[in-house]
């Protein structure tokens, strides 16, 4: 059998606007294909699958409500070079969400739009660290160093984790994360050394943000990798030193009654969140279009 | 399959519409299943990536109007996808529509370095200068980054090692 390429309509554009209808469309109630379509997603004899799934989903969390907050950023950054990365690393980390959030509900028997639209704020399992609104743009690239380097240090070790469709997930993570961090880094140090307001900014959201930090290291029993504290440390004081910034003093945040946001505790930002990510999902829940 | 593989391998790529998924290195093979018809296995270049499902949709597509009516698109994540699998011929076309190939990816053992300072700026796809300057890590999709030759003054997209 042979086919002219005359036969087939090449305009990416004109392929675009065709009507597929195979259900690949782009929004909730549009029919979301699966992340991971295809691929071999049965869980490894060895792992308690419940665990697994409480695991992604905590991963998946993160991301999921870290991307919206960085997507409140939009056409609102100083710069469009700033709109295009910060929308790109909300992209990432959603990509990201949805892989972890199908990885867990697979197991569960949820999809990734049951789980991200239609669970309670204290199901979610982020870490306090994602729903912190940025109040300025030193906000913004502080808050990214702290997550993307523990992220990133978190998805390395992954990367060799049991679950060969977790540690998938995270190799492919790592590259991305790679790139979130030396943005966040090149201007946590732009405006550390800078002027001197760009660096008062800099040191007040350092101070505001640092708390936040002890969390992120909490034990997990659900946890398939562990990351050294002290690796994170040491890169962060690389970027502070560079910056010309102080490592703050300040406590962790304290749990509240021994639970944080893994636990499903969350500070107040986060009702704000799920109202603005949710409602149009729930309002409308079996919409399709 | 060797039929197969040829339509799948043209189709092209939404964002970079220069470039089919063979040249980017994104469609891993294609092989027949007796319960699932013709496979076609791809890889996404970034998690986020959203033209993945235009991509499956037009294999799809294009696999139909070529006779083949059964036709699964399968996903494959590991090993993660690298700028290393763009063939020459993918590098020669990203060059004529004025986007600067990427080079080699890094290589990863153990813990990724920081990049602190202004990174390496690929020579302008244009006129040839060296003398180039990153202005953004980010552009209009996240496999490029954005730049400026001080040659011809001339902006231009990067494909980002990875």
């Amino acid at each position: 059998m042979s086919i002219p390429e005359s036969d087939f309509d090449d305009s990416p554009y004109d392929l675009l606007a065709e009507d597929h209808d195979e259900g690949h469309r782009w929004a909730f109630g549009t029919g979301f294909t699966d992340p991971l379509e295809g691929v071999d997603t049965s869980v490894p004899a060895g792992l308690d699958p419940a665990a697994l799934a409480r695991y992604c989903l905590a991963l998946g969390d993160d991301a999921l409500i870290y991307s919206h907050r960085l997507q409140q950023w939009v056409a609102s950054l100083p710069e469009l070079e700033e709109e295009t990365a910060v929308a790109n690393i909300a992209l990432d980390l959603l990509g990201q969400a949805r892989m972890l959030l199908s990885r867990a509900g697979g197991i569960v028997g949820r999809t990734e739009d049951q789980l991200a639209f239609f669970r309670e704020e204290k199901e979610f399992r982020n870490v306090r660290l994602a729903e912190h609104a940025d109040r300025d743009f030193a906000e913004l690239v502080v808050r990214l160093l702290m997550f993307s380097t523990w992220r990133l240090a978190l998805f390395e070790a992954l990367s060799s984790a049991p679950d060969p469709v977790l540690a998938a997930i995270a190799a492919k993570g790592v590259n991305e994360l790679a790139y979130h961090r030396d943005y966040a880094a090149s201007w946590v140090i732009r405006l550390g050394d800078g002027t001197p307001l760009s660096h008062s900014k800099a040191q007040a959201a350092l101070d505001t943000l640092w708390p936040l930090l002890g969390e992120l290291f909490r034990p997990d029993p659900d946890a398939l990798a562990t990351v050294d504290r002290g690796g994170v440390g040491a890169v962060l004081d690389t970027v502070l030193a560079t910056a010309g910034l102080h490592r703050p003093a300040a406590a962790p945040l304290a749990p509240v009654g021994g639970r944080t946001g893994r636990d499903g505790v969350h500070t107040e930002a986060m009702g704000y969140i799920l109202a603005e990510l949710q409602s149009g999902a729930r309002a409308h829940p079996d919409a399709t279009w | 399959m060797t039929e197969a593989y040829h339509v799948a391998a043209g189709t092209l790529d939404p964002e970079i519409p220069v470039l089919t998924i063979e040249d980017l290195g994104i469609l891993r093979r294609v092989d027949y299943r007796p319960d699932r018809g013709v496979v076609v296995t791809i890889t996404p270049t970034y998690s986020g990536c959203p033209a993945m499902r235009e991509i499956a949709a037009d294999v799809q597509a294009r696999l139909h109007r070529a006779g083949f009516a059964q036709v699964t698109v399968a996903t494959e994540l590991t090993p993660p996808w690298t700028t290393d699998w763009i063939t020459a011929e993918g590098r020669r076309k990203l060059a004529a529509a004025g986007i600067a190939p990427p080079s080699a990816a890094p290589r990863r053992t153990g813990p990724v370095p920081l990049t602190l300072g202004r990174p390496a700026s690929p020579g302008c796809p244009r006129c040839g200068s060296l003398d180039t300057r990153l202005t953004a890590q980010f552009s209009a999709t996240a496999c490029k980054s954005l730049h400026r030759c001080s040659a011809c003054g001339e902006p231009f997209e990067a494909v980002k090692a990875l």
